[in-house]
């Protein structure tokens, strides 16, 4: 049976793979951040998943104003770096798991959770971002992927508790299906920042690390914090954070199994206009 | 009824809503078609002619010729659209983002480097932080020329 093996948590700043295709990593503003991922770039080569299942939002990118899905899942066999305005992103080619992904979508959709099917999807920069921070920048990325699109973009986004309660859901499908892989949940996106307004800049360091606590160890408590208290403690586009629930959702502990393992923690500011967020938890 | 809008006593912040999404469809749908590489250049090329090939109102297309992101936001725009503009200008997020706080952007990446926008008075209307409305605009780059 396939099995979620860890969770891994970041965010996905667009400005991080500017510095990647650019070649700045090493630079004194860079180089922290970059080497913040490098025990998880360790932690991936000796703990290689066979499928990550990967929560992001899109940013205007595959869904305009035209369609907003709250909860999208990719089922095609691959998805295309998308060009947000300044081309598309020097990175490979993303191949997906539609066999996984459609059994995914029949289970979830039969436990209440109504996600759209995307078969065709470009996918931006919250997506890249999280796999070159985790696998560094080979020639070919070293497993699928299923994209899971979340809408943080037209208020209101979707609960806290309603994204932790799909994570069980979603842990329950990859249970359920009958092949040996080894699954990585990821959840991207935050942490504190705000991209608009008089307030853009806002970061809340202490409120960024005791989310990072919660998350590890109240994750159920964590789950009914509300929509205000994101927005007005980490900034308009920290409301992202939600999307860290569906990952800490599909962990054993809140299943009936054992505490994860924290294998890493880290956070840093800024990245451009954002708190960098980052932890690894392990079932194993 | 009225949507219930808990989120509107947060000082320098606009909540794309269903209603600022309806304002602004037509300016978010703009910005999107920038996505392709024939459209920038057509943009490039002459912005009102472009401009007025969408059913956008005169103040959306106004805040658009200016860059004036505040003014876009305002008429509806969202900054994850808008940022389409800024990337036909090959600003980064972070010249965009600066742009709506008055600061220069030299200001804006020493406060983002130093820690970033502090949350202190910066929760609710009616406080004292930086974000509020009677301490705007933030730096040299909002008092350039004004009075």
């Amino acid at each position: 049976m396939a099995k979620i093996t860890a969770s891994v948590y970041s965010s996905h700043v667009p400005a991080i793979g500017a510095a990647i295709d650019l070649g700045k990593t090493e630079e004194a503003y860079w180089k922290p951040v970059f080497d913040g991922f490098a025990p998880t770039r360790q932690w991936e080569k000796e703990n290689p998943p066979d499928v990550v299942f990967l929560v992001f939002n899109d940013h205007a990118t595959a869904f305009s104003l035209e369609m907003i899905p709250t909860f999208a899942i990719g089922t095609a066999a691959e998805f295309q770096p998308a060009d947000e305005g300044w081309g598309p992103r020097p990175v490979p080619k993303v191949y997906g798991h539609p066999e996984l992904a459609a059994h995914i979508a029949q289970s979830v959709i039969q436990d209440d959770f109504d996600l759209t099917i995307v078969n065709k999807m470009d996918v931006d920069h919250g997506l890249t971002v999280p796999m070159n921070l985790m696998f560094g920048s080979p020639e070919a990325w070293p497993c699928p992927v299923i994209p899971f699109a979340v809408n943080v973009v037209q208020y209101p986004v979707p609960s806290g508790r309603r994204c932790f309660n799909l994570g069980k859901a979603i842990r329950r499908a990859i249970d359920s299906f009958d092949k040996p892989l080894n699954v990585q949940i990821w959840g991207t996106g935050g942490m504190s920042h705000q991209l608009q307004g008089p307030r853009a800049g806002l970061i809340n360091a202490e409120w960024d690390n005791a989310f990072l606590d919660r998350l590890i160890n109240d994750p159920e408590g964590l789950a009914g914090m509300s929509h205000m208290e994101y927005v007005r403690e980490a900034g308009s586009e920290g409301i992202e954070l939600v999307m860290w629930l569906i990952a800490r959702g599909a962990m054993d502990d809140v299943n009936g199994g054992k505490a994860p393992t924290v294998r890493h923690r880290f956070y840093h500011v800024p990245a451009s206009n954002t708190a960098v967020g980052h932890l690894v938890l392990d079932n194993t | 009824m009225a949507l219930d809008k808990p989120y509107n006593d947060i000082p320098g912040t606009t909540i794309f809503d269903a209603d600022q999404s309806r304002l602004g469809y037509h300016l978010n749908q703009f910005c999107m078609s920038l996505m392709k590489a024939e459209n920038r250049a057509r943009f490039k090329a002459d912005e009102r002619a472009y401009l007025d090939e969408w059913p956008m109102t005169e103040e959306q297309k106004l805040a658009v010729l200016a860059r004036d992101l505040n003014r876009c936001i305002a008429a509806g725009g969202n900054i994850y659209f808008l940022a389409k503009i800024g990337a036909t200008d090959s600003k980064s997020f972070q010249q965009m983002a600066g742009s709506m706080t008055g600061m220069t952007e030299e200001e804006y990446r020493d406060m983002m480097i130093k820690g970033g926008r502090s949350i202190e008075g910066n929760r609710y209307l009616g406080e004292d932080g930086d974000a509020q409305p009677h301490r705007q605009p933030q730096g040299k780059a909002g008092q350039k020329g004004g009075n």
